[in-house]
């Protein structure tokens, strides 16, 4: 990469500490809803500790994919590589035993509950005490979630809402909510972290606030990165490659500057005249 | 003033009664967004296990401690209500994850239909009783400051203890564990409780058995106190205006509630009712719900969902 010709974003993440392994592999993967083609034949990679955005207009299928990913939906075609080995079919909730985490593009948290709660409820799988030990052990339990509770600590401190820890997040304005919802996320201490716009409905300053905490969980704990997003500006700043799809189908794949000078994914976006 | 009080604890404590049936409503409701209408069902079933049991396993086993007896059939009636729980989920929600809470209140309509016949199938459909040695005559207390004192049930005494034993326990229970944090989590968004790893298969049946154990307590205390018989299963109607009035997902809120429909019971039938020609205690907790739900929909203590929009 030529830093000559970098912008101040994307200077502050250093070249070369992003060439890890592939860590997740996806090989022609097709989803179906009835009739509906919402992914035909899509094949891309994530590698470790990079930040890879899933681009493409309203409707091109980037949250069918994040969905596939996470295990929401099921596709009926193509194999997904998870680190080496072939991933079977399996539930949402297994794979955030595998170590992946996500938010959501509506924002998916426990309204009732305060900040520290929801945040809490991401440390869940790293809890090892079960209802019983629970019950009867109430001790050794509490000193269980005292521990995880200075993890929580670590990550709100990070995110910077301090402030409105004990807030029920039902409150809260939406640009804090969805720092919230990227702390419950990173409780969980993800290995493949899966963010559907996480920046939707930011004014500037929420959004460049996001994009500091992306980065900063990107080059602090090394955390591989999948983004959805709409705002160009932010997807070629932060990304180290970007995945174009437009109608289930994939236009375009590599570097910022290969996707914004490609052909395809200009007429996408701007429409062609024939 | 010794009528007053005599009055007024007598209502506390049948008001406690109510809240042990409420407790079951909230759990379930909390811990799955779900209304249970299969509550009181649930009891008659729990109830009809433990006086049965309490019956048949000294017979099976030939001996005749009343206290083991009870013990073991306490024992034998939670494992019942464990397997319901889980043949709930397993036959029924497991189907309707994400539907409408209609659908689901629905379901669980079926589900009371099918607890109260299948429970007199099992069981046997004869008026059964439970004794776990609850004591039944009248204490009299503050002898000194009225003539006579103020006679109140040990009965319901010790299951005004009991059902805020529970409350205190299921409180900690949901504020404090990890399992509590998952149920509320699941109540609040299914798919957001997957995406952090929360398996909804196996809360739901931590939720039902949860709430199977709190219709096996209030089974069991009024089961002993009304008889075992079909009837308990409409008890469960008197907790409806609890948990209007307490909030549907407030653990305190269902005894504050019960409390208050008790309390409100009694001294509106004997203060108001020789005005109104008598026959309030029936009504009168209903009345009091409806005009709560004009004021404040929620509950007492019910979370207010603030939406931003």
């Amino acid at each position: 990469m030529d830093m000559t010709d970098m912008n101040a974003a994307s200077a502050t993440t250093p070249p070369g500490r992003r060439q890890g392994e592939v860590i997740l592999d996806l090989q022609n993967i097709s989803l179906r809803f009835g009739g509906v083609k919402a992914l035909t034949d899509i094949s891309f990679n994530v590698r470790e500790h990079e930040i890879r955005s899933i681009i493409g207009p309203n409707g091109a299928g980037k949250s069918s994919m994040l969905n596939v990913i996470n295990g929401v939906y099921h596709p009926q075609e193509g194999k997904i590589m998870y680190r080496g080995q072939e991933r079977q079919r399996l539930e949402p909730y297994m794979a955030a035993r595998q170590g992946i985490a996500r938010t959501f593009q509506n924002i998916a948290l426990f309204k009732g509950m305060s900040v520290l709660d929801n945040i809490m409820t991401g440390r869940n799988l790293k809890m090892k005490s079960n209802l019983f030990q629970q019950a009867l052990f109430w001790g050794a339990a509490q000193k269980e979630e005292i521990a995880h509770r200075e993890k929580v600590e670590e990550v709100i401190d990070f995110l910077e809402i301090q402030n409105v820890r004990k807030t029920p997040v039902g409150q809260l304005p939406y640009g804090l909510q969805k720092r919230v919802e990227l702390g419950r996320a990173l409780a969980a201490e993800p290995s493949l972290l899966l963010l559907d716009e996480p920046m939707a409905g930011m004014n500037v300053e929420e959004k460049q606030d996001m994009c500091r905490f992306i980065l900063d969980v990107n080059d602090q704990f090394g955390t591989t990165i999948v983004l959805i997003e709409h705002d160009m500006g932010v997807v070629m700043d932060i990304s180290d490659r970007v995945v174009v799809l437009d109608y289930g189908k994939k236009i375009g794949d590599g570097a910022p500057d290969e996707v914004r000078n490609n052909e395809d994914v200009i007429s996408a976006y701007l429409g062609t005249s024939h | 003033m010794g009528f007053f009080l005599e009055t007024l604890f007598g209502g506390l404590m049948a008001g406690m009664l109510y809240s042990l049936i409420a407790l079951g409503f909230v759990l379930i409701y909390k811990a799955s967004g779900v209304f249970n209408f299969a509550q009181g069902a649930m009891v008659l079933f729990a109830a009809l296990a433990m006086s049965r049991f309490a019956e048949w396993i000294p017979q099976w086993l030939g001996f005749e401690s009343l206290l083991l007896a009870n013990l073991l059939a306490f024992v034998a009636a939670m494992a019942v209500m464990i397997m319901l729980a889980w043949a709930i989920e397993r036959l029924c929600l497991s189907k309707l994850v994400n539907q409408e809470g209609i659908t689901l209140l629905m379901a669980t309509l079926g589900i009371a239909y099918f607890l109260d016949g299948f429970g007199q199938t099992l069981f046997g459909s004869d008026i059964y009783n439970i004794n776990v040695g609850m004591p039944k005559d009248p204490a009299f207390i503050l002898e000194g400051m009225f003539e006579g004192g103020v006679m109140i049930s040990k009965e319901d005494l010790v299951a005004a203890v009991i059902a805020a034993l529970l409350v205190v326990v299921l409180a900690l229970f949901f504020q404090k564990t990890k399992t509590g944090r998952a149920l509320r989590a699941v109540a609040d968004d299914h798919q957001a409780a997957q995406s952090i790893g929360i398996p909804l298969n196996k809360i739901w049946v931590i939720v039902w058995s949860v709430a199977g154990f709190a219709a096996l307590v209030a089974g069991i205390i009024w089961g002993s106190k009304l008889g075992v018989q079909f009837t308990l299963s409409l008890v469960a109607l008197k907790a409806l205006p609890v948990v209007i009035l307490g909030g549907l997902t407030s653990v305190p809120g269902a005894i504050i509630g019960g409390l208050i429909i008790g309390v409100g019971e009694k001294l509106s039938e004997i203060y108001l009712g020789p005005m109104l020609g008598g026959g309030i205690e029936i009504w009168f907790a209903y009345v009091l719900a409806l005009g709560f739900l004009l004021v404040r929909p929620q509950g007492l203590f019910g979370e207010k969902i603030i939406d931003r929009v």
